[in-house]
């Protein structure tokens, strides 16, 4: 029960072969048997998921189910805040902080049914991309424990892919969504800047932030999708535009779908058995009826610098509301008020978080903000404009999610190098384009592979269509990690 | 020397809830009882821009002939304290609401043009409160029911050549934001509040002095007292060859004087960048034109069209457009009666005896409504009662809230003509007055005023003086 995807559960639910209870009941032994190796959870909602469960039991008796998320057991990464429920950000800082209120998202799929097994690891305000940086502990890959999940939202990725909960929620900055999900073997989609509100998502990159699912299939992810997107009034970024139905979209495959696959994406230093394997993906494609053309991202090689330094900046002003006022940590004994919010900062923020608000400080610093952040804003656009030169031509673009397969633990100490691993993932944060990661082989060490679609804006029916044909077509997702 | 002052001047808009959520503004509530995550600045939140506030913002520009730009944009202006919760506060930096206006300023009869550099908007910060002083308390806690307020910051050219040029600015100003229903104003409650540019320079010379900048000043004395010491300080300072020092200096009302912040109060690198939890805001022609459209008269206009139109004293038209409910309420009860001196006479010694010109609200509810006012007019008119008697009748409206007719009918205050019956009470005054008689008959006319004033006496106030008048001279004629 563990293994299967929410719409084959909540199926079986229906056909009264089994129910929520059961079925939370099954993650939660599992969760309280494997999570202590791989610390993919930070807190576990055991009561609260047993009361929902008995709730969504009682509405499948009754013939009234919510919906196809009615009781399905879901992760939550930690940086979404769940009312009365502690929402750490994987940070110190946060530790015991309980918000008095729900995020959009999770609201969301609360009023859908979905049961909330507990609250997913990921790097310290999702600043990370090995989930090594959360403050409380590292998660493992569950397909070798001796590697890391990917992150930010490691957590999430690996409680999906190890049978640890059905599906989830993680937030995508700067591939925080993907590059675990192809390190896990899942499913994981960023939506459209813009599709989901972002109310309640504890800022990172406020202009860079997205929020998608974590899944065993691509219909889990459409499901997901369908259920958080959608205009929000808390969010004034967010889109009015209406939410199609992407499950019941997903079978015409990718005939006469015109896929752009973009040079820039193959690299130096790339991993050939992750270059080999994503050249065979498209070579299936091809075979399915899509055309695929070269295209250029010229701008692609700058994306990254970029992102590093808007991210940060971003970053810099969003996390200046940790002090010790009004909640999280305070350090106690401190002279005045400069010393105590100078000594919670201190204690609270990790390295790598301590080493971005001063990379964002400096770049917004009077006398360097046009020759930083100013021109990182430039080049945005000119990464922007690529990608709209290229869907002049082509319907979506394929391309490796990483450049390597899931690294060991302790392997990248070089923040440089840690930053290289999203450098097939930025471009689609930064354009805020709906891109996805898509499970499309191992490598000879048995780890997973992703496959990235980007689409057009809100064009997630597409993305999603795509990555769809490509997954039944392929037998990848019946293999599962076996953790224990 | 020649003093060169510009003035930043912060206005809370009158909307019902906050910039950037839903929480109410109501003043002096409970410490923190109209807050929520958001303007708490909890993880995670978002700000939504409040339409109201912004309408309020465009109608303040179009009433000081700003340009009102077309699309505008909110930025963060960083610093750490503990009465702003996110230690940023949102406001409006390169692409401002509104730019270029003017307000007109009158000084000892002369009017002056000053310049309105921008007006944008932005939230207000929290409140701390000390446990004791500032120095000795022991705990500090923050009350943010003020936080995210939306304020309206206005920056003037440095037109102003005086302190007292400035408080009529800042007077002027306040007159026009009370008059559109912009802002209370309020100064004692925050909701007005100044800042100040101070230089001086040699007469004639174009190029700006170092300036210094004024704050804390919380009355429309406080500036012109500040302006004025701090005006002398600098050319004194300059008088006896120092350098003025572009600091941040502090109005102290209780001691009378100005005193440098210490640089660490201020030296500041706010970080400025564009909100990008808030998408640039357009601003629809259409709704420019919609919100000009519903624009007042001026209180300028209207005070010269006072003049004109009516044929009022300067004096009377000043005082009856303080506020837009006294105008309008001296303009209905003109429609009724159209003696628009007779009006404002008793509009301003009697409506105005015990509620205070701008006072709106007291005002528009007044019992003794512009119809009644009227009303009472009319029966002084056609002499049905004396001035005197009004007057009593205009208190007895304001405290029952009854028409004058009412009033005088129930309690017999018609004046008395019946010449009979005033025949026989001159008649018996002047049996008993041989003296005043006597008097009279040596051509003493005060005698005369004080037989008048038996009769009203003996009347209870009521007869008809005019006939009164009459009848006694002739009775007078024939002894």
């Amino acid at each position: 029960m563990t293994g299967t995807p929410i719409h084959e559960l909540t199926e079986a639910y229906r056909r009264s072969e089994s129910t929520p209870t059961a079925a939370t009941e099954a993650f939660l032994a599992r969760i309280a048997r494997l999570d202590g190796e791989l610390g993919a959870y930070l807190t576990v909602t055991r009561e609260q998921a047993l009361r929902a469960a008995a709730d969504a039991d009682a509405r499948y008796r009754a013939g009234k189910p919510l919906g196809p998320l009615d009781g399905a057991p879901l992760v939550y990464k930690d940086v979404l805040c769940t009312r009365g429920v502690t929402t750490t950000c994987g940070s110190r800082m946060l530790e015991g902080f309980v918000p008095p209120y729900d995020a959009t998202v999770i609201a969301r799929l609360t009023a859908a049914g979905a049961v909330m097994l507990g609250k997913g690891n990921m790097d310290e305000f999702a600043m990370g991309s090995s989930t090594e940086h959360s403050a409380f502990k590292p998660t493992r890959n569950p397909w070798d424990l001796t590697r890391v999940p990917g992150g930010s939202s490691g957590g999430p990725a690996a409680a999906v892919a190890a049978g640890l909960a059905a599906g989830g929620l993680g937030t995508d900055t700067g591939g925080s969504i993907r590059q675990p999900a192809a390190f896990c073997g899942v499913v994981g989609l960023k939506p459209t800047y813009g599709r989901v509100s972002r109310y309640g998502l504890v800022a990172f990159g406020s202009s860079l932030d997205h929020i998608g699912p974590f899944a065993r299939d691509v219909t889990d992810a459409a499901l997901l999708l369908r259920a958080i997107a959608g205009a929000d009034p808390r969010d004034a970024t967010c889109l009015t535009a209406p939410v199609p139905d992407y499950a019941a979209a997903l079978a015409p495959g990718v005939q006469g779908l015109r896929l752009g696959l973009p040079d820039e994406y193959f690299i130096e230093g790339m991993d050939a058995e992750v270059e080999r394997t994503v050249r065979t993906a498209v070579d299936v494609l091809r075979g399915l009826g899509a055309t695929v053309e070269r295209i250029s991202l010229p701008a692609t090689p700058h994306a990254l610098a970029t992102y590093y330094v808007i991210a940060p900046a971003e970053a810099s002003s969003n996390l200046a509301r940790y002090d010790g006022v009004k909640y999280g940590l305070r350090v106690a004994g401190a002279k005045d008020l400069v010393e105590m919010s100078s000594r919670t900062r201190a204690v609270g923020f990790g390295a790598e978080v301590k080493r971005r608000i001063m990379l964002g400080t400096y770049v917004l610093s009077s006398g360097y903000y046009e020759a930083y952040y100013g021109r990182a804003q430039k080049v945005r656009t000119l990464v922007r404009r690529d990608f709209d030169a290229a869907f002049g031509r082509v319907d979506l673009i394929v391309a490796p999610m990483t450049p390597n397969v899931a690294f060991k633990h302790g392997e990248k100490e070089d923040p440089l190098s840690m930053y290289l691993n999203d450098v097939f993932a930025v471009p689609a944060d930064m354009t805020g384009l709906p891109a996805i990661s898509v499970p499309c082989g191992f490598s000879a060490e048995g780890l997973p592979i992703g496959l990235q679609f980007i689409g057009k804006a809100l064009d997630e029916a597409s993305v999603l269509r795509a990555a769809y044909a490509y997954e039944q077509a392929t037998p990848w997702r019946a293999r599962r990690p076996s953790p224990a | 020397m020649e003093t060169v002052i510009g003035l930043e001047v912060h206005a809370q808009l009158l909307t019902r809830s906050k910039m950037f959520c839903g929480c109410p503004t109501t003043f002096g509530a409970p410490p923190n009882s109209q807050t929520c995550p958001v303007c708490q600045g909890m993880p995670g939140v978002l700000p939504v821009v409040n339409r109201r506030a912004v309408e309020l913002g465009i109608r303040a520009a179009l009433a000081f002939d700003c340009r009102v730009n077309a699309a505008c944009r909110f930025a963060r202006k960083h610093y750490y304290y503990p009465d702003m919760p996110k230690n940023y506060q949102i406001t409006q930096y390169e692409e401002p609401l509104a730019e270029d206006g003017h307000l007109e300023i009158e000084v000892d009869g002369a009017s002056r043009t000053i310049g309105i550099q921008r007006l944008h908007l932005e939230e207000d910060v929290g409140k701390l409160l000390h446990e004791g002083t500032l120095e000795t308390a022991q705990a500090s806690l923050v009350d943010y029911n003020r936080s995210g307020v939306p304020l309206m910051e206005t920056v003037s050219r440095p037109d102003l050549r005086s302190a007292e040029e400035a408080a009529a600015y800042l007077k002027a100003f306040r007159a026009v934001l009370v008059f559109l229903g912009v802002s209370n104003g309020n100064m004692e409650e925050g909701s007005l509040r100044c800042d100040a540019n101070v230089s001086l320079r040699p007469r004639g010379s174009r190029e700006l002095g170092t300036k210094v900048e004024i704050k804390n000043m919380n009355s429309f004395r406080s500036v012109k007292q500040a302006l004025e010491f701090e005006v002398r300080r600098q050319a004194e300072a300059l008088a006896a060859g120092e350098r003025i020092v572009q600091e941040t200096r502090l109005w102290d009302a209780d001691r009378g004087y100005t005193r440098a912040m210490r640089s660490k109060e201020y030296a500041h690198d706010y970080r400025y960048f564009p909100e990008p939890d808030l998408v640039p805001l357009t601003i629809d022609r259409a709704w420019i034109e919609e919100i000009r459209a519903g624009l007042p008269e001026l209180p300028r206009q209207r005070r010269a069209r006072f003049v004109t139109q009516y044929g009022l004293p300067p004096y009377d038209a000043e005082i009856l457009t303080q506020s837009r409910a006294l105008a309008e309420y001296f303009e209905a009860a003109v429609r009724e009666f159209p003696q628009p001196k007779v009006v404002s006479n008793w509009v301003m010694s009697e409506l105005l005896r015990e509620l205070g010109a701008d006072d709106e609200q007291a005002i528009r509810s007044s019992p003794v409504t512009p119809a009644r006012l009227a009303g009472l007019l009319v029966l002084i008119e056609d002499g049905t009662i004396s001035g005197k008697i009004a007057k009593e009748v205009f208190e007895k409206m304001r405290r029952g809230g009854e028409d004058a007719r009412a009033i005088v009918g129930r309690e017999g205050l018609t004046q008395v003509a019946d010449e009979a019956a005033l025949g026989r009470v001159i008649d018996q005054v002047l049996a008993r007055s041989p003296r005043a008689i006597e008097d009279y008959k040596r051509g003493k006319t005060a005698a005369a005023k004080a037989l008048v004033g038996q009769v009203m006496k003996a009347t209870g106030g009521k007869a008809n003086p005019g006939i009164v008048n009459r009848l006694l001279e002739e009775k007078l004629s024939k002894i």
